[in-house]
């Protein structure tokens, strides 16, 4: 039989989710066995238009991005977004709460109208997208298991319940008892809580849950002192794009 | 062969981000060389405006995935200096020695996967996984032993979460740090494969030399890696304070990334530059390294910047035995950061993988930042790559037009750039 043609690209983004895949280590070499990688312009030298599975990082911020985009979800039979920037808008969406204008002066000055940019989206405001891989960075397992499953030819299982889980299974004492705030009671779980277990508190890197209880999550946040403002902003880091959407 | 050749590259491959290079050769003149970043601008500068003192390692470490711990500290060194926070010795050694952690990973990947491929005549590091298995595996030992010293020190190898405003988050306890000194032991003969490897591919680097200013921190103890001043081989050294006096930034038409100049048009930074600067710092295996592979604090060829990654590798490791018997020695603390937050303005400068970055930040009372700048090592690399360019390309222009290609995309690549880093970098 012949081998699935996989095929990388990148938007605007750190380009750290790729470094995930060649961080596998020596689970990179099993992976370049069961696939034909054609496109990895970080890793290799050539390019194809054939394949089968693109995975693409980052987020569109360029309407000239979006026909590179539309080109490659024609070439894909399926389309994997890969990290936060692509499959939520990510970090860059923090630019969409100021006016554009001015964050083009603010960086580029006088020169600002050579630079094209729009508001940051995530793959999924411009094509459709099949499977979403979430985080920042994604966990290096769980694209593995994706991996996998699309070889298979299975669904990925990819969690709709809250941080709060993972951070229980691994143990963690709740960050609201260490006088931190946290977005893990309504953050799409998978990370294993990696940031909690760290000595961090919830960030929200992997989007909302389908069904999130914002309300609830808002009630607590007001409740260890956060402001309205303070609450919109910690939502804003990843999850920005819903609201706008709204 | 006809003397007429138009070479466009959209897209270097084996780098981090996006640029093309434009090559016009006609009647066997070399008539237009250009080195173009085209790259989508992310604007970090502006969105960062309004975020708190608590957020801003979080956001800017987001710049770049392969030097992610790199912008971790020196945005933390920024927060702190603007708010005149102390850090204590242990939560420096630590700092130190993930540094090294990155060094040493962003270094064996540049090596290992990238560059290495062009030496053996392949287009990835993937054919080599058949051909040269045993030395594919070695690279992979010694690039999850980086990543692993980097969860280690860091919580996780692509943006950090221990290391945070004033300290850490979280400690490695004092057994995870005697087995991590045991691995970093047994990679030294590792490094010597390695670097033989390299003693024997190297004469198949170009021989290019074009002597240019090389920039980069010293120090009167150490090789500069986390903290010094600004010294150039032009002469003269400066405090970080003064960097906007070194980078001097300016807009070019066909890049979204900013051009930086110094003494000269342009002025290289990264591996080649500290060794040239910090040469007299190198741990002695580090210096054996550089004598098996013959490299000399007087080199100009810009090749050469991966050799010196190398010598940097053993240095780091070496370094970071040294520092951890320090902290073994005196015990380890669960130190816990306490500072106030307050109004201020402050600049951090660390020498990162591929040379030295800046941030510099404006907080308010409430610590909420409202002005910043990011100066990234490439942004600083990149008027020296079209010099080079410009230099080099009369030198291999009778060549066929695929090994034009070939040694153009090589001299990029050994800059390491990391391209998605650069475009966004302001100076108003």
């Amino acid at each position: 039989m012949e081998k699935p043609k996989v095929a990388f690209f990148d938007f605007a983004g750190c380009e750290g989710d790729q470094l995930q895949v060649i961080n596998l280590e020596e689970d990179l070499l099993k992976v370049v066995d069961a696939v034909d990688i054609v496109c990895f312009r970080e890793a290799m030298k050539g390019h194809s238009d054939d394949y089968d599975i693109a995975f693409i990082e980052g987020s569109i911020t360029r309407r000239s991005d979006e026909n590179r985009l539309k080109e490659i979800r024609k070439n894909a039979k399926v389309l994997v977004a890969l990290g936060s920037c692509a499959s939520l808008g990510g970090i860059n969406l923090l630019k969409n709460f100021q006016e554009q204008e001015n964050v083009r002066q603010f960086v580029y000055g006088d020169m600002a109208h050579q630079y094209e940019t729009y508001p940051a989206r995530p793959l999924s405001a411009v094509v459709p997208v099949d499977i979403n891989i979430h985080g920042c960075p994604i966990n290096r397992n769980e694209f593995a298991m994706v991996f996998k499953a699309l070889l298979l030819g299975k669904n990925p299982d990819i969690p709709n319940y809250p941080v709060c889980v993972d951070c229980k299974i691994a143990e963690n004492v709740c960050v609201f008892k260490i006088d931190m705030t946290c977005l893990g009671p309504v953050t799409r779980a998978g990370c294993g809580a990696c940031c909690v277990t760290e000595g961090s508190f919830c960030w929200g890197c992997r989007g909302l849950v389908d069904n999130p209880n914002a309300d609830s999550e808002r009630e607590i946040l007001a409740e260890y002192g956060l402001s309205l403002r303070d609450i919109l902003s910690k939502f804003r880091l990843y999850t920005g794009f819903s609201e706008v959407a709204k | 062969m006809s003397s007429n050749k138009i070479i466009k590259i959209n897209h270097v491959t084996r780098v981090e981000g996006h640029g093309n290079i434009e090559i016009k050769i006609k009647d066997g003149i070399v008539e237009q060389c250009r080195w173009e970043v085209v790259e989508a601008p992310r604007f970090f500068e502006a969105m960062v405006r309004g975020r708190k003192w608590d957020e801003l390692a979080h956001i800017t470490s987001r710049i770049c995935g392969i030097c992610s711990i790199g912008h971790t500290l020196t945005s933390l060194k920024a927060t702190e200096a603007a708010m005149r926070i102390e850090v204590s010795e242990q939560t420096e050694k630590a700092r130190r020695i993930l540094m090294h952690a990155e060094n040493m990973q962003s270094h064996i990947l540049h090596l290992g996967y990238l560059v290495l491929p062009d030496l053996l005549g392949v287009p990835s590091v993937v054919p080599l996984a058949s051909t040269h298995r045993e030395q594919v595996l070695l690279i992979i030992r010694l690039h999850r032993l980086a990543n692993e010293m980097s969860d280690l020190w860091g919580g996780r190898t692509v943006h950090p979460q221990r290391p945070v405003v004033g300290g850490f988050a979280k400690w490695p306890s004092m057994q995870e740090i005697e087995t991590l000194r045991q691995r970093l032991e047994d990679a030294l003969p590792e490094m010597e494969t390695l670097t033989s490897l390299f003693r024997d591919l190297a004469p198949g680097f170009p021989q290019f030399i074009r002597e240019t200013e090389y920039i980069a921190l010293t120090h009167p103890d150490e090789y500069a890696l986390y903290d010094g001043n600004i010294a150039s081989t032009d002469g003269g050294t400066c405090s970080v304070d003064k960097y906007k006096e070194i980078t001097n930034e300016y807009l070019v038409p066909h890049s979204t990334a900013k051009f930086t100049r110094h003494k000269r048009d342009s002025y290289m930074v990264g591996a080649l530059a500290r060794f040239k600067l910090n040469y007299q710092h190198f741990l002695p295996r580090a210096k054996e390294t550089a004598r098996t592979l013959d490299l000399l604090p007087t080199n100009c060829n810009p090749f050469m910047n991966s050799i010196a990654q190398l010598v940097e590798v053993v240095h780091s490791i070496e370094d970071s035995i040294r520092l951890i018997d320090d902290l073994l020695k005196n015990g380890m603390k669960d130190e816990k950061p306490s500072f106030s937050v307050r109004a201020g303005r402050g600049i951090g400068a660390v020498e990162v993988p591929r040379g030295l970055l800046f941030h510099e930040y404006e907080y308010n009372k409430n610590g909420e930042c409202i002005w910043s700048n990011c100066i990234i090592p490439t942004n600083q690399n990149h008027a020296n790559i079209q010099n080079d360019l410009e230099a080099f390309v009369p030198q291999i222009k009778d060549c066929s037009k695929e090994e034009i290609e070939l040694q153009v995309e090589m001299l990029v690549r050994a800059y390491d750039p990391c391209i998605s880093c650069s475009t966004h970098c302001i100076f108003i």
